[in-house]
Parts: structure tokens; sequence; C-alpha cells
């Protein structure tokens, strides 16, 4: 209970330093919708010249589109900013977190909450809503339980791959971008079809890092489309639980990592 | 007086060229020095770079599969591949993002003593960045470029006049996006903190320059509207459909002079806007 | 309270050797430690650069884990039961900040009471307290990005203390500090360490903090201990000696000698003589020369703790 009265304490500190600069705040609200607007955007636009991408039509491909923004959106509003890490770790503010009588993950993710990420996830949501009423999607009792669940899926598998990624920097300080190849290009992968992918490329993404499982796998489901990649049915259906894993693995490597920030204090 | 002069690095109208030349060179120098230490953040970038590029390259290539002729807006296959891996080498060229040195230097009040050097901040400032870029053509353009080619067909250029063509829109899209980055960042000079307009600048540049799909998949009025109404396209597409002969010689050679317009028009603007800025604090004192 | 025993931090550190190859080095930042530190002791910890000052702190405040020996502040390891320690000390960081940069700096001690758990009446009084003592009204509604070093260090202090921590571990608390602001500092940690229920440990480079504020002065140098215990035992140990320093009307008379002092330099003409005196007493001495000569002028000069200082790390 105490803790997480102070959990909301560092969230709304996080909120009035947020209104000290007003205009910035809206401008960076606009322009984080703006991206994922763009994103989408960028779907029509190349469906201008085709009619079909990797064997989707563009409903359906919306739909993994839209599956996508919303669970990443979710996942960036909570511990996207843990990517900040690096930051925290080269100028040593790490050290006043570990002062504190709180655990350090929820702590830095709590004190810089993206709250200007709201709009974008209306707008993610949104987008799913359209992409779900758009395909003729014969509802049965799973398929909407489906439907619930993989936004929820996608936004614990893409928060595991953010602090994954993050925890890079207790070992690589200068890490950079690195990171960014991994949460975007695995959004940026996820939004479209992986038919498109060549087979090397698919089997390291889709299959060995689990990004197949976040928005093609349940949107097949969804669709009630077999795969053309010959995984069967009930594939789309579990593959939320790909989730579960993935978090395991994050909060693993981020106590490896925390540990090796302690015995080293780079 | 004579002697002291002669030691600072000056380029000012009184001056002879090739003195003001020299200073020149040696803040391109410096530029490039500079980024050279960063050596570590060279691999990261690059590394991202090329998962972009292979993202990007597979969704245009599987665009290019169902379209008329497999021909996407006028793209054959080694072309959109081309412009993909080649583009991704670019961005890191022109810097498109991530540049707000001159902003942070505006909200701190550093920026007084740039104004205190003999050499003109728009000047330096540009001198500085040509150095960045050479050090991105000599690294990061590399990386994607030769990961392109091992993966998938590149075109190779069939007129004599493309390379150099090339070479001359690539300069001249880095002198734009610094033109555009300076004015973005001199928003700092009445706004405080430029992070707005940064952001939407980070925005807007990267699907308006052509990176996300080429421009040429928008209805054509919007295409050319973009073209010759902002100076965006000639960031990356330009350079871009140059290399990849996407058009006649004589539309290439229009198109680059319209950057090269564009370029011009850029730094001017930028000298205007840093002057009144100057005025401004003198004036106000900050 | 605080127990170090047989303490060890190695850090693998790799050195250029030749164009490409890198050569893994082991470096003991803190190279067996063993200290005991009682409640209500004041405790300065000093040494050169790189000594292993702050590598300690961050040991004994959970945030390094040591690669031997052990570690106790108030029979809590510290890393494992790093959470549960953190409620009962107060860490200041001189170069850090655990402040909210952008909000009022009223609005950050709010935070802290939240992450801290303090009762509001608890949290109410010993805010009232710190106000009082370090002057924080003035600026208690102003941006923390837009305070003076000192100022911003006076909110620190308040912020480390506002949960009632029974030890305080300040890191350079006065660094880069105008000399106003350090002896609002230094007073109100004298003030703090003389009530007697916070125990105080600070590294510092300043040697006039150690002077002011504390009874037990810990040298560091290589990792090592090299010196505990007070600051007159560290004179006494290295041969500095208080020294006596007269104008006399006329000179002495050759051959004179006082007792528990020795002369160590004569200036003009022998009307200014200067005495080291062995004891740590002058009055015996300056009765034995008031008997003989006339004093024009006579001066006792405390010995310069920056110079024993420096010979130790000279020595080390």
């Amino acid at each position: 209970m105490g803790e997480i009265r102070a959990y909301a304490a560092l969230a709304g500190g996080k909120w009035r330093s947020m209104l000290s600069y007003r205009a910035s705040f809206a401008a960076e609200m606009l322009s984080n919708v703006g991206a994922t607007v763009l994103d989408v955007t960028t779907v029509f636009v190349l469906f201008r010249a085709t009619a079909q991408i990797g064997g989707f039509t563009l409903a359906q491909a919306i739909l993994m589109t839209g599956l996508t923004a919303f669970g990443f959106v979710l996942a960036d509003m909570t511990v996207g900013n843990i990517d900040d890490l690096k930051r925290y770790v080269r100028t040593g503010q790490l050290d006043t977190m570990l002062t504190r009588p709180l655990p350090v993950l929820p702590q830095l993710v709590f004190t810089d909450l993206p709250l200007r990420k709201l709009l974008r996830l209306v707008f993610g949501a949104t987008i799913y809503g359209i992409a779900l009423a758009a395909n003729d999607i014969d509802w049965t009792p799973a398929r909407v339980v489906l439907a619930a669940v993989v936004p929820v899926g996608a936004a614990f598998f893409f928060g595991a791959i953010f602090v994954l990624t993050a925890s890079f920097a207790f070992w690589w300080v200068e890490s950079g971008e690195i990171g960014n190849g991994f949460t975007y290009g695995g959004r940026d992968f996820t939004s479209y079809p992986i038919t498109v992918y060549s087979n090397w490329f698919r089997d390291l993404f889709a299959y060995t890092l689990g990004f197949g499982f976040v928005s093609y796998q349940p949107a097949l489901a969804l669709l009630g489309r077999t795969d053309p990649l010959g995984l069967p049915a009930w594939a789309g259906y579990v593959s939320p639980l790909v989730a579960l894993p993935a978090v395991a693995i994050a909060t693993a490597v981020w106590r490896v990592g925390i540990r090796h920030y302690r015995s080293t204090g780079s | 007086m004579d002697r002291i002069g002669a030691s600072v690095l000056t380029i000012s109208p009184g001056r002879p060229f090739r003195a003001s030349l020299t200073t020149f060179g040696a803040l391109v120098w410096s530029g490039f020095r500079r980024y050279a230490t960063y050596r570590q953040a060279t691999i990261a970038g690059s590394f991202t770079n090329i998962v972009f590029g292979f993202l990007r390259c597979y969704v245009l290539l599987a665009v290019a599969a169902g379209a008329v002729g497999n021909r996407p807006a006028g793209y054959d296959v080694e072309q959109l591949a081309t412009y993909v891996w080649v583009g991704q080498g670019l961005l890191a060229v022109t810097g498109m993002w991530g540049w707000a040195e001159l902003a942070d230097r505006i909200r701190t009040g550093d920026i007084a003593s740039d104004l205190l050097r003999p050499v003109p901040p728009v000047v330096s400032y540009l001198a500085a960045d040509l150095g960045r870029a050479l050090h991105g053509v000599l690294t990061r353009f590399l990386g994607p470029v030769l990961v392109g080619l091992l993966f998938f067909p590149l075109v190779t250029p069939q007129r004599w006049q493309t390379v150099p063509l090339f070479v001359l829109s690539v300069l001249l899209a880095v002198v734009g996006c610094f033109g555009c980055r300076f004015l973005i960042n001199a928003t700092a000079y009445w706004l405080q903190d430029a992070r707005g307009p940064q952001m939407l600048w980070t925005l807007g540049s990267g699907v308006l320059a052509g990176l996300y799909f080429p421009l040429r998949l928008l209805p054509e009025w919007l295409t050319v509207t973009l073209w010759v109404a902002t100076p965006l396209p000639g960031l990356l597409q330009t350079p871009l459909d140059v290399l990849v002969e996407r058009d006649p010689p004589a539309l290439q050679a229009g198109l680059v002079a319209l950057q090269a317009i564009w370029a011009v028009l850029l730094i001017w603007l930028a000298t205007v806007v840093q002057r009144r800025a100057e005025r401004k604090l003198v004036v106000q004192g900050g | 309270m605080i127990q170090m025993r047989e303490l060890r931090k190695d850090f693998t550190v790799r050195v250029k050797a030749g164009r490409l190859r890198r050569e893994k080095r082991t470096v003991s930042a803190v190279d067996g430690i063993d200290l005991t530190i009682e409640p209500g002791e004041m405790v300065g910890y000093i040494g050169p650069n790189g000594a292993g000052k702050s590598t300690t702190l961050k040991m004994l405040t959970g945030v390094l884990s040591p690669s031997s020996g052990e570690v106790s502040v108030f029979g809590l390891t510290p890393v494992p039961q790093r959470t549960r320690l953190a409620l009962r000390i107060g860490v200041v960081f001189g170069q850090r900040s655990q402040l909210w940069w952008d909000l009022p700096l009223g609005e950050s001690f709010r935070l802290l009471r939240h992450i801290y758990r303090v009762p509001a009446a608890e949290h109410e009084a010993r805010l009232r307290r710190c106000r009082g003592l370090l002057d924080l009204d003035a600026f208690l509604d102003t941006p923390v990005r837009q305070l003076s070093l000192g100022q911003r260090m006076r909110g620190e202090l308040t912020a480390a203390l506002l949960h009632g921590p029974r030890v305080l571990f300040l890191d350079e608390p006065t660094i880069g500090l105008d000399v106003v602001s350090k002896q609002a500092v230094r007073s109100f940690l004298a003030e703090l360490g003389a009530s007697g229920d916070v125990t105080l440990v600070l590294t510092t480079h300043d040697l006039a903090d150690i002077e002011r504020l504390c009874d037990r002065l810990v040298v560091i140098d290589h990792g090592r201990v090299v010196h505990d215990g007070t600051i007159e035992a560290l004179h006494a140990r290295y041969g500095s000696r208080r020294s006596l320093v007269v104008e006399l009307d006329e000179p002495l008379p050759p051959g004179f000698t006082l007792p528990g002092a020795s002369v160590t330099g004569v200036e003009a003409d022998g009307h200014r003589v200067t005495f080291a005196l062995d004891g740590s007493s002058s009055g015996a001495a300056v009765a034995a020369l008031v008997a003989v000569a006339s004093v024009r002028d006579l001066s006792v000069v405390e010995p310069d703790i920056e110079d024993v200082v420096a010979r130790l790390y000279q020595a080390g």
C-alpha cells in the first residue's frame, strides 16, 4: 500500500514537471501521436501501389498495424523511458535511486513516466478498433477473448524488449541507439505481415526473438486464415503467452545487470 | 594589432580569400575530429541503420511484388533496394536528427561566446557540420551500403554523369539539411527552448524527405508540391533518385538545381535569422 | 553501529596495451578496511582523489557490493537489505541531486515524504526544523533548476534528513560552494552532530570541514586506512607542533632555553623568536618567558593540517 502511494507520488512529480513546460508538453504530445499517424499512413500509401502486400489486403494488414500500434504504445507509455538508463548510469544518478527505499526498476519507470504518449495510446486503440470492424471477423467467444488479450500480451512483450535492451547499458554505457533496432525495429517488423520478410530474417525476428507472435499469428486467428507459413491455427490463440518467457528473461537480465552495476560501479 | 589578428581564425569580407578558406578548412577538420571520437556511437548507429534497412527494404520489395509490372512509382526492384540502403547510409551523412547544439547553447547562454568569435556563427557551424558529414561518409555511410550489396541486388549507374551529379546532390543535401536544422535550433532565440519545433522537425522530416517510402508513391500533385514548395525532398529523395537514375538526365539536373536553390535560400535565411537574433540579444540582453 | 571488516573492493579496468590489445588489470579501490563507528560519532573521511573514499561510502549505502569482507550498518548488510537500510540512513552525494529538477523545492520534499512513507506530522516537524536552521523559506517555491549551488545543497541536506535517519552519509557536501554557503552547511551539520542523535560520516577535500565538524579523522590512501583518530593525535603522530611567536623589546640572552619548547627561528635581529611547543599547553612556556624578557607581543600558531595531510599522502 505504502509502495503504491510512493509510486503515485513519483508519477505525480513527473506530471507536475511536465506542466512546467506546457508548450513543450503539448508539442511532444502532438508529435508523438503524429508519429503513429505517419506509421499508419505509410501503410495506406504503400497500398496505393498494390492490392496486396505479402498476400494480405489493406484491411488485414491494418489489423496487424493496429494491434502493434496499440500494444506498443501501451508498453511505450509505461516503460518506454527506461531507455534513459544509459543516462542514469553515465551521470551516476542511478546511485541516488539505489539509496532510496524502493526497487530500482519501478522507481525508474514511475520517475520518468512518458505521459506525453497518452494521445498516441488513444490513436492506437482507435486504429485497432477500426481494423477489427473493417475485417469480416467471425466472432466466437474465443476470438472475443483473444481480441482483448492480444494488445495486453503485445504490451508485456514490448515492455520486456524495452527493459531488455535498456539493460545493455549496464555492460555498455555507450550502447546508443542499438536498443532502438529491437524496440522500434520490432514495432516496424510487427506492423506488416511477416510473409514479406526473407526466410532467415523472419526466422530470426519472428520465431527466435518472438516478434511473430505479437501481431501476425493472433491476427491470423482473428481473421480465421490459415498460416501460409505453416503454423497451426491454434498457434494464434496461444501466442499472447510469448509475453511470459519474454518478461521472465527481461527480469532476469535486469537483475544480473543491476548486480553487475553494483560490482563495477561503472 | 596585426600580429594578434593573424593568429585568430577570421572569416570576413575584408580578409584575403585564401586565409578565409584555410580557416574554414580548419573548422571543417575540427568537426570531423570531434565525431571521430564517438567510435562506439558510430557502431551502434550503423547497427540500427542496418536493421531498419532490412525492414524497409523487405516491405518495399513486397510492395513491388504486387505492383503493376513490379514497378511501384516507376522504380524496379533493384532501384528500390538501392533507394533503401543508400538512403539508410545517407541518413547519417545529412545528420537529419538529433542536432540540438545551437539550441542548447542559446538556452544556457553559451551562445554569447560564439558571438565574440571573429567567424559568423552560421559559417562556423556549417563548417563543423561539413566535417561531421565527411566523417559520416567515411564511417556510417559504408555499413548499410555494404550490407545492402551483400543481401540485395543493387543498381549500377549507367550514365557517366550520374556519379558526379550524385556527389553534388549529397553535398547540397548536407547543406540544405544543415540550413533546416539551424533554423529549427534558432527558434530557441525566441522560444527559449526549441524542443517543440525540434520534435515537429523529427516527426515531419523523415517522411517528407522520402525516408519511409519514396515520395512518388503519393498522388502526383502532392509530390510536385512537396518538391517545389519545401526543401525536404532535397534532403534525401533527390540524391537517391539521382543515383538510381529514376528520371531522364535533364530532369535529374533540374531536380539538383532545385535542390541548390533551396540550399542557398536556407543558408541565406539562416544568416538573416541569426543577424536578427544577434540584434535582439544586444538590445534586450538575451 | 557501522562495522567494516577486511572490506575490499576490486575493479577490473582495461588498459590499452598496444594498438588494439587491451589488458585487464585489477585495481583495489578499497584494500582491506577495518573500521567501527559508534552512534553519535562525527567521522571525517579524507584522502587524495581515487583513494577509495566514495567507494567505501557506496558500499556502506548499498550502492556497491564489496568484493570481499564484511560490512554492516545497524546490523543490516547493505546490498541485500538495501531498501530496509535506505529507510534508516540519509545520503547526500555532493555532485548528484535527489531533488526534482523542474519542481519547486518544497514539492521535492513532499514527494520524498511519500517515497520514505513518513507520517505527516513527523515530516512537518523535521521540515520546520530544517527550514529554520537552513533558511529555506526564501526559495522553497523556486524550481530546483533555478537554485544556486549553495541553496541546492541546503535543499539536499533537508531532503536527506526528512525521514529521520540515524546516520547521515555525506560525499563532498561542500564541494563547489561559496564561502558563505560552506559556513551555513558546516554550522548546520555541527548543530546536527551536537544534538547527538545523528551519526555523521563525511568525505571531503576541504580540511576546514573536518576541523570544524569531526572529532574523528580517518585518512585513507590507496584503499587503506593510514590514520584513525583525533586531529590532535594526527599532529602528535606526525610531529607537527604548535608554535609560539614572540616579539621582544630586547634580544634574548645567548644560551637561553625555555622548558617544554625549542627555538625554531630568530628574525629581525633577535626581536622576533619562534618556539615550537612540545606539549599542547602554552601556559608554562609563556609564564617562563615573561619572567625573563620584556614581551611586546605574542601569538600561538596552530599547526597547519593541510601540511600534515600533504605529508601523509606523500608518505603513502
